[in-house]
């Protein structure tokens, strides 16, 4: 059950983190349809989610690194037992940079539970 | 099966065979003895059957080959006694004695034969069914081919310590088994297949000591710490007649759990009252539903968090439930029916914590298998069953708690109450997200089921593991058939067997089984769905269709990056795509309902109401539903 908390928690943690360092790029340079193909091919939905935002994975949707920070987070993740890191040799920062461009593309479906009238009752439900 | 040659004998060959023994006689004697040996045996008329026999080497008709009482019919006796609703098998020469007994003799009732595609699945279904019925059913199984199938299901029992009640076949004589497949299906020790991983096996050589080893099986899987037993029979103790006179059978007497010793239990309770921060972890406490109302009964008196995993120990919306919240570190965790505490004991003692084991598992270690995990160095270690533990310690603990530890323990327990309520409704926050994603996520999949199935008295037959835990996230679980944990060993092909088991347990209380199932996991032996639709089990399977091993992806993208190269293969030996597996059609084939496969979570909803509509009819259903990998 404590692992399941640091799995559940973690991506939270992660984006929180992420935010708090640097400030949101609205700009994605980057072929966003190769970056799509690396995306599926390179494994990246086995953990962040097709739509980049489910799994056990942190989540990618909406982007909160500019590209330079998440670059550089795959390159040296700081928990590599979670995170796998990718090296240049494996996916160079042109490659990196596609997939970025892809993640800017996905859409944000996360809205309140509060709005959302099946999330909403089972907020309002008694214990 | 050796083939008889029969030989047809007409009246010219008898004749003809009668002529040749003629001429023997006259060859070995004089003319007038000949002559006169043939007139006697002409003076009788009709040749007897010896005389056939020896003139043509045709055996007899024998008229005894009718076996009126076959040892089998015994062992039915023996059976019904052990109230067993159901045996699960997949057929076998190695009990055809026992199989045609139990249909007519026993008229197929207590137990009732379940027709099988695998002998994993007979018992993995068995295994299902004691998780909800809190009592075993029979597994019945091919000699040495069927028992190997079985293995996997039944080291998954073993490490989950479920009692499976197993019998199987052997042609054990060797002087009267034939050879061929009734050699290939026989073995000197049977049982010695499984043995690592059964708790008790025995090769019963009369009826009698059948009797006994039935009995004592069934008493020793369902003594805690619980576990698969096996009885090895013989094919001739079922086909021979029962010749034995004074034939009984006992009966049963069943163990007491065992209680904690009286002194550690009296210091355990010392260290929780006066915890400041306790915790109680339960793996598999609960046997029976007042196992929950203990658990309840212990952590509001401790005002305790209760970290619950692998069965339905606690109710997930009870303020208690939980870790206690960030921050909250413990300075005792008792541990309860937990296999591997050794890892809470380590962090323990890092910090000067204490912790409590109390465990039925160090009564019964095996030495080959390691499923026991690791050393556990905790400073207080009750060799007991848990829940037959549970009032000796509460009570003990009540009679402690003076005013002003009671005052500190509601404080406390308002504060893990309050952190319990924040993090429910942080993660019914995050349900949300990825909510219009295709493939649909798992958190719109359970959110959109629940309200369909809050109202029905419902089960959820599969395990969450593979699902990032939604449902219970999102559902209230709050009675000890509502869940029935995972595979015990992590070996896959047990979720759908378990599901259609615990399904047929369900099945006789009128409650609604519904089951997220895995795709790697049905793969294994997919046979199990027609089981559930020819025996009309009401089951709702929801494929959690991710199209792959999603596991071993992670694995395997884990390990290349390790090794600095791509994870653009992790898909090789991984993935179940190309071509993509229709489950609706799958599930059609097999004599069920089969919906979608669903893309489009906008779906989902409309077609829940069409399954489960059928489902409460009496049918099993599923709806094949492509998903995000978790």
């Amino acid at each position: 059950m404590i692992k399941l908390f640091w799995i559940l928690t973690l991506p939270l943690l992660l984006a929180g983190a992420a935010a708090a360092q640097t400030a949101p790029s609205d700009k994605a340079p980057g072929d966003a349809k190769h970056g799509k193909d690396l995306f599926a091919r390179y494994s990246c939905y086995a953990c962040h989610g097709f739509s980049g935002q489910n799994g056990n994975g942190a989540r990618l949707v909406p982007m909160k690194f500019p590209q330079a920070g998440f670059i550089a987070y795959v390159r040296n993740p700081p928990r590599p037992n979670q995170m796998p890191s990718f090296s240049a040799k494996v996916l160079a920062d042109t490659d990196l940079g596609d997939i970025y461009a892809y993640i800017k593309t996905l859409p944000d479906s996360a809205p309140p539970a509060s709005s959302v009238p099946i999330l909403s009752q089972i907020l309002s439900q008694n214990q | 099966m050796a083939k008889i040659k029969k030989v047809k004998v007409d009246r010219r060959g008898f004749l003809k065979g009668a002529a040749v023994g003629a001429a023997s006689a006259v060859v070995t004697g004089t003319a007038a003895e000949a002559q006169e040996q043939l007139a006697q045996r002409n003076a009788t008329a009709q040749p007897n059957a010896t005389t056939v026999a020896a003139d043509t080497g045709i055996r007899p008709v024998v008229s005894s080959r009718i076996i009126e009482k076959p040892g089998s019919d015994f062992m039915v006796d023996v059976l019904k006694t052990l109230d067993l609703e159901y045996v699960a098998a997949n057929p076998g020469s190695t009990f055809e004695g026992l199989h045609e007994s139990l249909i007519n003799y026993g008229d197929n009732k207590m137990p009732e034969l379940l027709t099988c595609c695998h002998e994993e699945s007979a018992v993995a279904m068995s295994h299902g069914y004691y998780k909800i019925e809190g009592k075993p059913m029979m597994a019945l199984i091919h000699g040495t081919i069927g028992l190997q199938h079985a293995s996997m299901a039944i080291y998954n029992a073993y490490a989950d310590r479920v009692p499976i009640y197993m019998v199987v076949g052997d042609h054990a004589d060797g002087a009267e088994r034939a050879s061929g497949v009734q050699s290939l299906h026989s073995a000197q020790d049977m049982g010695g297949l499984v043995r690592d991983f059964t708790k008790w096996d025995d090769q019963p050589y009369s009826l009698g000591h059948f009797a006994e080893s039935a009995v004592r099986a069934y008493n020793i899987a369902t003594t805690p710490p619980m576990g698969p037993t096996l009885i090895t029979m013989n094919a001739e103790l079922q086909l021979h007649p029962n010749t034995q006179t004074g034939l009984r059978i006992p009966k049963l007497s069943r163990t007491a759990p065992p209680q904690g010793d009286s002194a550690a239990v009296a210091q355990a309770a010392q260290w929780l009252v006066n915890a400041e921060s306790p915790m109680i972890m339960t793996e598999r406490t609960a046997r029976t539903p007042n196992g929950m109302k203990l658990m309840i009964e212990l952590a509001e008196t401790l005002q305790a968090p209760v970290s619950s995993s692998e069965r339905m120990d606690f109710p997930n919306r009870h303020p208690m439930a939980g870790t206690g919240g960030p921050g909250y570190e413990p300075d005792v965790t008792i541990s309860l029916e937990v296999n591997d505490v050794s890892g809470t004991a380590r962090a323990a003692r890092a910090r000067n914590a204490r912790t409590i084991s109390i465990s039925s598992i160090d009564l019964s270690h095996k030495a080959n298998i390691q499923e026991f995990g690791h050393y556990s160095e905790v400073d207080l270690d009750i060799g007991a069953d848990a829940e037959a533990t549970l009032p000796a310690l509460i009570e003990q603990c009540k009679k402690l708690i003076t005013p002003d530890r009671r005052r500190a323990m509601d404080a406390r327990g308002a504060k893990i109450a309050a952190a319990h309520q924040e993090i429910r409704r942080r993660n019914i926050e995050l349900a949300s997200v990825g909510w219009d994603a295709s493939p649909v996520s798992l958190n719109r999949l359970c959110a959109e089921l629940w309200p369909q199935i809050k109202d029905l008295d419902w089960s959820l037959v599969s395990w969450q593991g593979f699902i990032s835990g939604w449902p219970g996230r999102l559902w209230n679980f709050d009675k000890h058939y509502q869940y029935i944990g995972g595979q015990g060993a992590g070996g896959m092909g047990y979720g759908a067997p378990a599901a259609v088991g615990a399904a047929l347990a369900n099945k006789k209380h009128g409650r609604f089984s519904v089951s997220i199932q895995t795709d790697g996991d049905l793969n294994y032996a997919p046979g199990v769905l027609w089981t559930a639709a020819h025996h009309r089990i009401p089951l709702l399977t929801i494929m959690h269709n991710n199209r792959g091993y999603h596991q071993e992806v992670m694995f395997i993208e884990q390990a290349a990056s390790i090794r600095n190269r791509g994870a653009d293969r992790a898909h090789i030996g991984t993935k179940l795509w190309d071509p993509d597996i229709n489950y609706a059609k799958m599930a059609q084939a097999y004599g069920m309902e089969g919906f979608g496969p669903i893309t489009d979570p906008k779906d989902l909803a409309p077609t829940f109401r069409k399954a489960i509509e059928l489902v409460g009819k009496g049918e099993p259903a599923m709806i094949d539903v492509v998903t995000q990998p978790r």
